[in-house]
């Protein structure tokens, strides 16, 4: 009788067993196909620990005397490139927000062309954005401007949307019995529900923008990424490893003051 | 009496400042009208030329497309092996704070540097092509998943991770029966997140001479061959599309 007591769990049934041995198997066989047939130099491999120590040593010690005027100046056309394309872009995000919420806007044909407006948007990165206003704009902080807007158009208005879809009709019926036109109802009814999930998203969105506003110099979209750019072309690296240290600090700076803001707003 | 609707004063100051930094900052980048409407009229003609799309250099398109895939790929596996150490030595109720504490910085400099920003000191070290891109993205996503996974690990339940050790097991068995468990699906979430992330990434570190699909782009951006970028830039799309859904799917089969 003791045969029949022996039972042998098992966790997956065959056919989930088969599932994970097949995602596994596909798994491995993407890293070996991209291992093997990626054109690296095998020269350029064996060298690397060697190269990324000179570039180092070059770097130190970072020399903060390049810091005044010239960084100073390009850090703070960043900040206004990141607050200022903020600003414009959720201007911009608003109305293809109100357009994309079902529960404000009730046609399914508007809902979809404000859906795809903000698909598009996400689906460019912000330095190809970049690429298309500097060519639109010529070189400098207008096309940083812009580029940095409309990516974040399709952030700012996929999650606006989201929470607006959230909002609770009641106030606006009750706002609606009164006969409150529809600005108000917005206004009145809907803004006081969506404020704190919108100052979230903005400070978040300013947050991704700083950061990606020190690359768009790289493309000649102005700030400091542009005497990045030269002094790693002049094979400045002092200067680089001050440039890095500045942006580093910069960045770290805003993710704190966005943290401690978004706690004493939440 | 009191108003309905009373003036919310602090929200108009405040709106009042908004309005005049963009004013402000706006000359302050010394962007004028006259500056737009000249632009609108060239971005027009741009439009004009991207118009139809040129797909007639396919291979070069897709040669630049599966680069990308591969640096993609290679990267975030990279990145998941390194992580996993990293996540455990920063993880703060499993390592002593001289341990986590400098492994915390580390991660935050990996993840607050931009990847183009870290790309372009490959590309100056170690030279052109994918491998600088691989690099890149492998810091990139030491960074965001190295981070998450200790945030991770430092919300599992200790009780299991006590019973293990109650038992007898050495510190490895312990990791392996009483920590990885618990956060395994997390972190295969995470680095599902992170291949679609890091594919998103691989198809622009080009731009500064990593490798992929980037380097093709730019390139044709500055011969002005607009119908070329056109059709590259819808191939990207597709590709993160189809990548978004694929990965959709997968998130959604393992739930």
């Amino acid at each position: 009788m003791s045969a029949t007591l022996h039972r042998e769990g098992i966790r997956h049934t065959p056919g989930q067993r088969l599932g994970r041995f097949l995602v596994t198997l596909l798994t491995v066989a993407a890293v070996v196909w991209a291992i093997r047939t990626v054109e690296i130099i095998p020269e350029f491999l064996s060298d690397a620990p060697e190269q990324m120590a000179d570039l180092l040593v070059r770097m130190w010690p970072p020399d903060l005397g390049h810091y005044y005027p010239s960084v100073h100046a390009a850090l703070m056309e960043t900040l206004h490139i990141a607050t200022l394309g903020t600003l414009l872009g959720i201007a911009l995000a608003m109305p293809f927000a109100l357009m994309a919420a079902r529960n404000i806007c009730r046609s399914v044909l508007l809902n979809t062309l404000a859906q795809l407006v903000l698909v598009s948007s996400r689906s460019v990165n912000s330095l190809v954005w970049a690429l298309i206003f500097v060519a639109v704009f010529g070189p400098g902080p207008a096309a940083g401007v812009f580029a940095i807007a409309f990516r974040s158009i399709g952030f700012v208005g996929k999650l606006m949307a989201e929470a607006l879809e959230e909002a609770h009709p009641g106030p606006v019926e009750a706002l609606t019995a009164t006969g409150a036109s529809w600005p108000l109802r917005m206004l009145k009814g809907v803004w006081p529900q969506v404020q704190p999930s919108f100052w979230g998203v903005a400070l978040f969105r300013w947050d991704i923008n700083l950061r990606e506003s020190a690359v768009l110099g790289l493309v000649g979209a102005g700030g400091i990424g542009v005497v990045l750019d030269d002094a790693i072309n002049f094979f400045q690296w002092e200067r680089v490893a001050t440039i890095l240290l500045a942006i580093l600090a910069v960045v770290l700076l805003a993710e704190i003051l966005v943290t401690r803001i978004r706690a004493r707003l939440l | 009496m009191r108003r309905a609707f009373a003036p919310n004063w602090p929200a108009r100051i405040g709106l009042f400042v908004l309005a005049a930094y963009a004013v402000w900052a706006t000359s302050q980048l010394g962007i004028t009208g006259e500056r737009l409407a000249t632009g609108l009229g060239e971005g027009g003609r741009f439009l004009a030329r991207m118009w139809p799309p040129d797909f007639s250099r396919w291979e070069l398109l897709l040669e630049g497309l599966v680069e990308s895939m591969q640096i993609a790929v290679i990267s975030t596996v990279l990145g998941i092996i390194l992580s996993l150490p990293l996540g455990l030595m920063a993880a703060r109720n499993l390592s002593p704070a001289w341990l986590s504490a400098p492994t915390r910085g580390f991660i935050a400099v990996c993840r607050s540097l931009h990847y183009v920003i870290v790309a372009i000191l490959f590309v100056k070290a170690i030279g052109f092509g994918a491998l600088a891109g691989v690099a890149a993205l492998t810091v990139a996503s030491l960074g965001f998943v190295a981070k998450l996974f200790a945030e991770a690990i430092e919300e599992i339940s200790m009780k299991q991770v006590e019973a293990v050790r109650a038992s007898g097991a050495g510190p490895a068995a312990v990791l392996l029966y009483g920590v990885l468990p618990q956060v395994a699906s997390r972190f295969i979430g995470f680095s599902l997140y992170q291949l679609d992330s890091n594919l998103r990434n691989s198809t622009l570190v080009g731009i500064v001479g990593a490798g992929g699909i980037g380097g093709t782009l730019f390139a044709a951006f500055k011969r002005f061959d607009y119908d070329f970028v056109a059709a590259i830039l819808l191939a990207i799309i597709a590709l993160i599309f189809v990548a978004e859904i694929v990965a959709g799917r997968i998130r959604a089969a393992l739930q």
